[in-house]
Formats: C-alpha cells, structure tokens, sequence
C-alpha cells in the first residue's frame, strides 16, 4: 500500500470512524462519524462525559476494536493494514483499569520485555521515575494501591518506547503530587523525545496543563476539537458549553442535553443560536 | 455366565423401576430405556469384537480404533461451542494420544498386536482422553473469560496469541488433569477398576490383573497431559481473531 510521504507528520488520524455494537439485535453505535488529526510530537486531552466513547475512541488506535466504520490511520497507515503486534508496540494504550499480571511488580515492569526477547529494563529506575520506591519491586502487584497500579501500568506500557501513548485517565487515583509527577513524566517525553500523547481525562485543569489541543466526545461524537485554549475558553458548539459548564458546576446528569441527529451526525458549526443567552 | 443367569440380573432393573413408581420419581421410563440400550448396545459390540478378534487383521483392528476416536472426538467436541472446527482439533488430539501410547506399548513389547489387546486397551485410553478433552475445552473459556483483562493487557504489551493466552492454556490444562490424577490416588481403595474386576471375574490370576491395571493408569496419565497439551496448542488461536483481539 502507498503511503503519501505528506501523512507522516500525522501521527493519527481518523477518517469518518465508527465504532457499533449490535445490542438485543439493534444497532447502537458508540462511536460515529470521528475525523481529526493529532499531530506527532503533540498531546491532545481528550474530555467528555463518562460512558461518552472516550475510552472506545483509544481502543481504535491500537486496534483493540476495529473500526466498524471510516478509517484510523497510525503515521500514514490504516490500522488495519498494519502489523498488529509492531502497531501496539509503537501505540501504547494504559487502560483506563489498571490490571495487574500475575507475579510480582518486577513481573509487570520486565513484561514488555519478555514478551518481545529485549533485555531487561531496569526496575529501580523505572520506578522511580514514576515516584515509587525501589522496595516495590519484589511486593506482589495484586497487593498494591489503585493509585500504585495506575502508576505500574503506566511504567509497564512505557518499557517498549512507544511512539504513540494513549492514556485513559491514568492519573485518576493519584494525589496532586503524584499525578504532577505522572504528568511530568508523560510531557517530558512529548517535549523532548516527540512522543505522542492521547490522553483522557475527567480533570479540566489537567486537560488545560497537558493539552495542545482538547478535543470533547459526547455521546459518541467528537463535538468539539481545537486548541486547548480555544475550546476551553469559547466552546463552539452547545455541547461543548453544556459539557464545560457542567462539569464546573458538577452538574448531575452527566450526558448533554439537547439531542439532535443534526448535531450527533456533524459535530461542530451546527447550533450556533438559541443555546447563548 | 449363561443367558438365563444374565436374565435373573432384570430383577434389578425391575426393583429399581419399582421403587421409582412407588416414590413417584418419574424415572421409570428412563431407567427401561437405559437398560435396553446398554442390553443392546454391549451384545452388539460384543458381537463385534468376537469377529473382530477372530479375523484378527491389522487393518480391522486398526479401523476399530478410528472409529472409536471419531466417537469420542464427536462427544468431547460437542463442548466448548463457539470454537470453530473443533471436532478435528480434538479428533486430532485424541489420535496422536492413541498413537503415541499405544505406540509405546506395543513398540516396547507389553502387549502384542492383537485385537483382544489392541482394543480395550485403546478403548480406555481414547475414552480418558474424551473425557480430558472435553473438560479442557470446557475449562478452556472459562479461563480465557475469567483472564481476558490480563490477557488485554499481555495483547496491548504486542503479545502473540500463544503469549496472552499462555496462563489461560495451562489453567485449563491442569483443571482438565486434575479427575485422571485423584481417580488413580484412590484407585484399589475405593473401587476396583473395571478391567481387573473384569479380569478377576473371568478367571485371571489378580496379580496378572493387577499389572495390566496399573500398566493401563500409568498410560492414562501420560495420555491425559499429552492430549490436553496437544489440544492446547491446536486450540489457543481460536481465542483471538484475525486483529489479535479475544473473542470469548
Ligand atoms: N462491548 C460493548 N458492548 C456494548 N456496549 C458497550 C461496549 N463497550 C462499551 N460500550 C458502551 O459504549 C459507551 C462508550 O463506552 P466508553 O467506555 O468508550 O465510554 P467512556 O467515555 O470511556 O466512559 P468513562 O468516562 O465512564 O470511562 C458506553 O455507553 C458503554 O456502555
Ligand atoms: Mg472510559
């Protein structure tokens, strides 16, 4: 398959994706009609209501799920023309629950490693860059805190150099501190050695620190995506205000109101009027 | 034992029908089916084998024991639904089994190649290997069901199917073992085996009895890791589809 040289610069890219389900023998889809482009090198936050398709949108760019629609593109190629074991080594994804492997945390940290015959990492270092002690090493990974198991399957994604990493809500169990550290860490790598981040989360301030751009899923729709600043600042779409006042006053119903196939099928421009006020 | 000796043993099937009646069990039906196709179905192959035995050629024993593996690939594959084809993979588990053991034992000259040998000695060893296919592939998704998020995140490390599916394997393996391993503890304990029950009852020394019995465990037991193992390899692709994803 040609790949147009021009595409690289794209880390991924998403043409019209969709993602279904068949429930009960109806068609739900959790994702549809995804387009946009995450510039490598660059991190975009991705924000939205819980059960919104944030975390399905992730699973796409390491083929965890296949597109049932449109295309993923990973550095130019379709994810599905890829070789899927070279893809996910380059595509790191830390789930959104950090499972541990059986054994001890060395075990989770060597995994990567292992699996592919490469020498092993070295754990200390490891651990500590995510702001854990060395004793950790040789404790069982099951006996760990949530906050320690995000970090571990962070660190354990981290050991085969990914180019790209997708994270969902890595820090959500973590103290300011730790989660600071964890951020960090991630930028540090996106700023000096161009690796590319996804990163979901619930937190807009965090959004706000690590985002070149925030895109925002509702309702299985990319409803808004731009600078971070921009669509922080002044979201384009009556989703995007809803969204971002809700979450500021913690509203309860969690999804956006307003349904409208207008606005699922098109995402943003549509609704302008009527909503400001 | 003449038939007429054979006929008085009806007495049980008739006080067991009895006593089902007289509780209101429901099961006299069952039980009256049951006795007539066991009645059947063992003078239909006891025919078999006398003819069997007495043309003794190696191509009739030989389709004997296929047959017998394509009974018992039949049964055992009927579990572990969803796992395309598995009738061959377990078919194919279960002969190389039956070759390798009997193999052995033949090429080692324990038994000679004849039928009155060849056969029940198969026979127990095809049968225990069903019965350990059948609760492998069973065992098989339920480990895969109970591991898929371990086995999520040995896939998203770039895991091969064989990597993220390894523990799943070998936990079905060893559950699948595990009736072959406790029934040969006990065994001469609780229960006399079959075969030198059925050995003693027609005259054979128990000692000599004895020997063939513990010649057919120890074969059991080897046959029971070798097919489970070998199955295992032939099925664990099937958790995964063509983009590496499970599909338990
Ligand atoms: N295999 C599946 N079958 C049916 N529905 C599914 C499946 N996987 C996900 N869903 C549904 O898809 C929707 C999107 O799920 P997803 O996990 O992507 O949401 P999310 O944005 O990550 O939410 P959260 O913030 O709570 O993690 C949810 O409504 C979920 O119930
Ligand atoms: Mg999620």
């Amino acid at each position: 398959m040609d790949i147009p040289p021009s595409d690289d610069a794209w880390a991924l890219r998403f043409v019209d994706a969709g993602r279904r389900v068949e429930m009960d023998g109806e068609t739900r889809w959790l994702l549809r009609g995804v387009g946009g482009r995450v510039q490598a090198g660059t991190a975009v936050a991705v924000i939205g209501p819980s059960g919104a398709g944030k975390s399905t949108l992730l699973s796409l760019c390491n083929l965890m799920q296949t597109p049932d629609a449109g295309e993923v593109h990973v550095f130019g190629r379709e994810v599905r023309d890829w070789d899927v074991r070279s893809l996910r080594r380059r595509v790191g994804l830390v789930m959104q629950q950090p499972v541990m492997l059986p054994g001890t945390v060395r075990d989770n940290l060597v995994a990567a490693a292992r699996l592919h015959g490469a020498p092993e990492p070295d754990v200390s270092a490891i651990l500590s860059e995510v702001g854990l002690p060395p004793e950790l090493a040789e404790r069982p990974a099951r006996d760990l805190s949530g906050g320690q198991k995000q970090r571990i399957a962070l660190a354990r994604t981290l050991v085969n150099r990914p180019d790209i990493l997708l994270l969902d809500e890595a820090t959500s169990a973590l103290d300011r501190e730790s989660a600071a550290i964890v951020e960090a860490l991630v930028m540090r790598r996106v700023r000096e050695q161009g690796l590319t981040a996804v990163w979901v989360t619930h937190d807009l301030e965090q959004a706000r620190r690590i985002g070149d751009e925030i895109w925002l899923v509702a309702e299985g729709c990319v409803v808004e995506r731009g600078p971070a600043a921009q669509v922080l600042a002044a979201p384009r779409t009556a989703w995007g205000r809803r969204f971002l006042l809700g979450t500021a006053a913690e509203e309860a119903d969690g999804a956006p109101a307003g349904r409208d196939e207008g606005m699922l099928a098109h995402g943003t421009e549509h609704r302008e009027e009527g909503t400001r006020g | 034992m003449s038939l007429w000796a054979l006929a008085w043993t009806l007495v049980f099937v008739a006080t067991a029908m009895g006593l089902s009646m007289w509780r209101r069990l429901g099961l006299e039906k069952d039980m009256l089916i049951a006795a007539v196709r066991a009645t059947v179905q063992l003078m239909a192959i006891g025919y078999v084998l006398k003819f069997v035995f007495r043309v003794d050629h190696a191509a009739l024993t030989s389709a004997m024991v296929l047959l017998m593996s394509a009974v018992a690939a039949d049964n055992a594959s009927r579990r572990g639904q969803r796992l395309a084809g598995r009738f061959w993979r377990v078919w194919m588990a279960v002969m190389s089994t039956e070759i390798v053991t009997l193999g052995f034992l033949l090429a080692s000259r324990v038994i000679p190649f004849q039928p009155a040998y060849v056969i029940p000695i198969s026979g127990m060893i095809i049968g225990n290997a069903m019965v350990a296919s059948a609760l492998f592939l069973n065992r098989l998704r339920g480990e895969a069901q109970a591991r898929r998020d371990e086995m999520m995140v040995l896939l998203t490390l770039g895991a091969t199917p064989r990597q993220a599916s390894r523990h799943v394997v070998k936990a079905a393996v060893k559950a699948s073992m595990i009736p072959t391993i406790d029934s040969t503890k006990t065994m001469g304990l609780v229960q006399l085996p079959g075969m030198m029950t059925g050995q003693i009852i027609a005259g054979a020394d128990p000692i000599q009895a004895v020997r063939y019995q513990l010649l057919i465990v120890f074969a059991l037991i080897a046959s029971a890791a070798f097919t489970t193992m070998v199955l295992g390899a032939l099925t664990y692709g099937r958790l995964f589809n063509e983009y590496l994803q499970p599909v338990v």
